[in-house]
């Protein structure tokens, strides 16, 4: 058993990572919330690397690769807070004719009946009549809602795990932006990182974290309903309790719109509606127990 | 990144499985817990089974994968828990082999793999418990030996052991991290006294030891006079390290029976029940994903266990302890009963975020070992 990257999918995250911090470093994010719409052109570069094709066979255009290089991609991206339907596109490549070249933006219908970037889109996977435009909490992400019972169809298991990842993502930079801070900030004569009470909420963002990579990474390699439904539990709270603890090491920094930390906040949130229930995923968890017991 | 097995390992399982389904039956019933001689017997009757079958040594020579595997596959099997020999197979015995002298190696670790011999494990101390290198146990040279007097606590099995792994402050005017040496002390050495200490669950789990000028060989010494601070970190890196793998286990078969019971007795119509449910399945699911990858990085690393062990205790201690929690919620009255199965374990399960470094000793590991945050 080798429960760890392998040599290639080392070298494919820390590409993406630099790929990313390329084409979207913190000035694009602040760029994108400032300037609103989604940007095609990034759009296009990331089909072009292989972001949407990526487990397309290679005979269709795509790279030929698996869900768990997928999952690494996509946590890249929640580390970024990259905005856009990515998830949607990169499972309507090969179905969709020029989603995996980026060429082509695609949405879906997802949890809690919304719909991302819905005016932007070229095409939707789903029935989004009546759809009704809301105020987003997430500056990054437009959302809209269609009405209840259009589409009941509850969210695939990949689109749930490649949300997870992301989720997983966006909890990484939480932690890492909780700590940067907690060694730099100085209070007292000591950077308050120092202090336990500080410490503390440090340590557990990378508890959180670190538990939901196991099972996030776990779920891409078995792609079995159960781990990807626990998979999902878990990255949505390492994000949504992470970017609130994150916010509470900044103190009142933490409580400015100039602080990134209300982008991982909201964005996880968005993040955690377009999973599904929560309860559905709950109930599915308590049932494989009656099922294993017998 | 896979989950999948050698053939080898594959192997392993299935011979072991065998042989479980062999002997499980022969075994002799549990003793009470109250009867410590009982109890060693047991255990040391368990682990001598295991010597003759050739899986006495599984803790210290075979791969982590190995270990992970014999660990699962006996717990699974519901085989009897490593019990009075832990400290001898898990801290005191990979000491030994690691830090001891050939003798040393030659006098004491046959009788551990072969369970003749219980340890014990002397660390802790009424004003030294997380604060482990504030120690005053003093140990005076004179000769051959070491004479040492103080007192040391929370002593499993003590009542019952035949050596102790021993810390003791050997050069007093040393700072704390240092002046400290490793010795394996005889229990029956005169001026040893033990006394049970009665836990919140009514049993003695533990002791009091009290040292009264006891004399120790210095032959006993394991590792270099003053140097026994770094030789209990490799001690205690085993105990946070593949430790738990067997209870991560036993926890997801005590959930399904307590999610079985609830069917019974009707609290699964409770949707509240049936959502924490499953959400500790999500996490005891979790916790085995994050143990096999615990154990894949130390195989990659040469088998030594990370400083990842504390991140995963801090979460499996509170985890276990919510389990009991739930138990408690389908019993309902019932988990006022002391005669109802996992009422006592709901007690016990009190000491985890206590016991091996409490959740907050744990917390600054993890904070400043692997997040590099400066000391308090």
């Amino acid at each position: 058993m080798r429960f760890q990257l392998t040599e290639d999918q080392r070298a494919l995250r820390d590409g993406v990572r630099g790929l990313l911090a390329r084409l979207f470093g913190s000035e694009a994010l602040w760029a994108a919330v400032d300037g609103g719409g989604l940007d095609r052109g990034l759009w296009r570069e990331l089909g072009a690397a292989g972001f949407f094709g990526l487990r397309l066979a290679e005979a269709e255009g795509g790279v030929g690769l698996g869900l768990p290089e997928a999952v690494l991609v996509f946590e890249e991206a929640g580390r970024v807070l990259l905005p856009g339907p990515l998830v949607a596109t990169h499972l309507a490549a090969g179905v969709v004719p020029g989603a995996a070249t980026g060429e082509v933006v695609v949405t879906a219908v997802g949890g809690g009946e919304l719909v991302e970037w819905l005016d932007e889109a070229d095409v939707v996977v789903g029935d989004a009549a009546g759809a009704v435009a809301l105020r987003s909490v997430d500056p990054l992400t437009p959302l809209h809602r269609v009405p209840a019972g259009v589409s009941a169809a509850r969210p695939g298991d990949l689109f749930v795990l490649l949300t997870a990842a992301e989720q997983l993502g966006t909890a990484v930079r939480a932690c890492e932006l909780a700590v940067q801070h907690a060694r730099t900030r100085e209070q007292f004569g000591r950077p308050i990182g120092a202090f336990q009470a500080v410490k503390h909420l440090c340590a557990e963002l990378l508890v959180r974290v670190e538990v939901a990579r196991a099972a996030v990474y776990a779920a891409a390699v078995t792609a079995d309903p159960v781990d990807i439904a626990a998979a999902r539990l878990l990255a949505d709270e390492a994000a949504v309790r992470g970017a609130r603890d994150c916010l509470q090491v900044h103190g009142g920094m933490g409580f400015t719109w100039e602080a990134d930390v209300h982008l991982c906040l909201k964005r996880a949130w968005v993040r955690a509606e377009r999973g599904g229930s929560i309860t559905e995923s709950e109930e599915l968890l308590a049932g494989e127990l009656l099922a294993e017991a017998g | 990144m896979d989950l999948a097995y050698s053939p080898e390992e594959e192997e392993f399982r299935g011979r072991l499985r065998e042989w479980l389904a062999k002997v499980l039956p022969t075994l002799p019933p549990k003793p009470s817990p109250d009867d410590w001689p009982g109890r060693r017997a047991y255990d040391l009757g368990w682990q001598r089974m295991l010597y003759d079958a050739g899986y006495a040594d599984v803790h210290w020579d075979a791969s982590p994968t190995v270990r992970l595997i014999f660990l699962e596959e006996t717990e699974k099997a519901g085989a009897p828990y490593v019990g009075a020999g832990f400290v001898g197979l898990l801290h005191a015995g990979p000491t030994i082999a690691a830090e001891g002298t050939a003798e040393q190696r030659a006098r004491w670790l046959p009788s551990i793999l072969r369970g003749e011999e219980v340890w014990c494990q002397g660390f802790s101390e009424p004003d030294a418990g997380s604060d482990l290198a504030a120690l005053r146990t003093r140990a005076r040279r004179d000769g051959d030996a070491y004479v040492v007097s103080g007192s040391k606590i929370w002593t499993s099995h003590a009542e019952v052991a035949d050596w102790c792994e021993l810390l003791v402050r050997t050069d007093t005017s040393a700072p704390k991290h240092r002046g400290i040496s490793w010795l394996a002390m005889p229990m029956d050495a005169p001026g040893v006294t033990v006394r049970p200490l009665r836990t919140l669950a009514g049993s003695t789990e533990f002791a009091e030891v009290f040292l009264d000028e006891v004399r120790v060989p210095v032959a006993n010494r394991v590792g270099e006079e003053n140097d026994g601070w770094r030789v209990t970190m490799v001690t205690l890196s085993y105990e946070r390290g593949t430790a738990f793998v067997g209870e991560v286990v036993a926890c997801r078969r005590v959930l399904g029976e307590v999610a079985r019971e609830a069917r019974v007795n009707g609290r699964w119509d409770d949707a509240g029940v049936r959502r924490r449910l499953g959400r500790l399945n999500a996490e005891f699911r979790a916790l085995w994903r994050l143990t096999q990858w615990n154990v894949s990085e130390a195989e990659a690393s040469g088998g030594v266990p990370g400083v990842g062990g504390s991140v995963f205790k801090l979460r499996y201690s509170r985890v276990r302890q919510e389990l009991y929690d739930v138990a408690a919620d389908v019993l309902g009255p019932g988990a006022l009963d002391l005669g109802r199965p996992w009422v006592l374990d709901r007690l016990s399960s009190l000491s985890y975020t206590i016991a091996a470094g409490t959740s907050e000793i744990q917390r600054n590991i993890v904070g400043e070992r692997i997040l590099g945050l400066p000391k308090g």
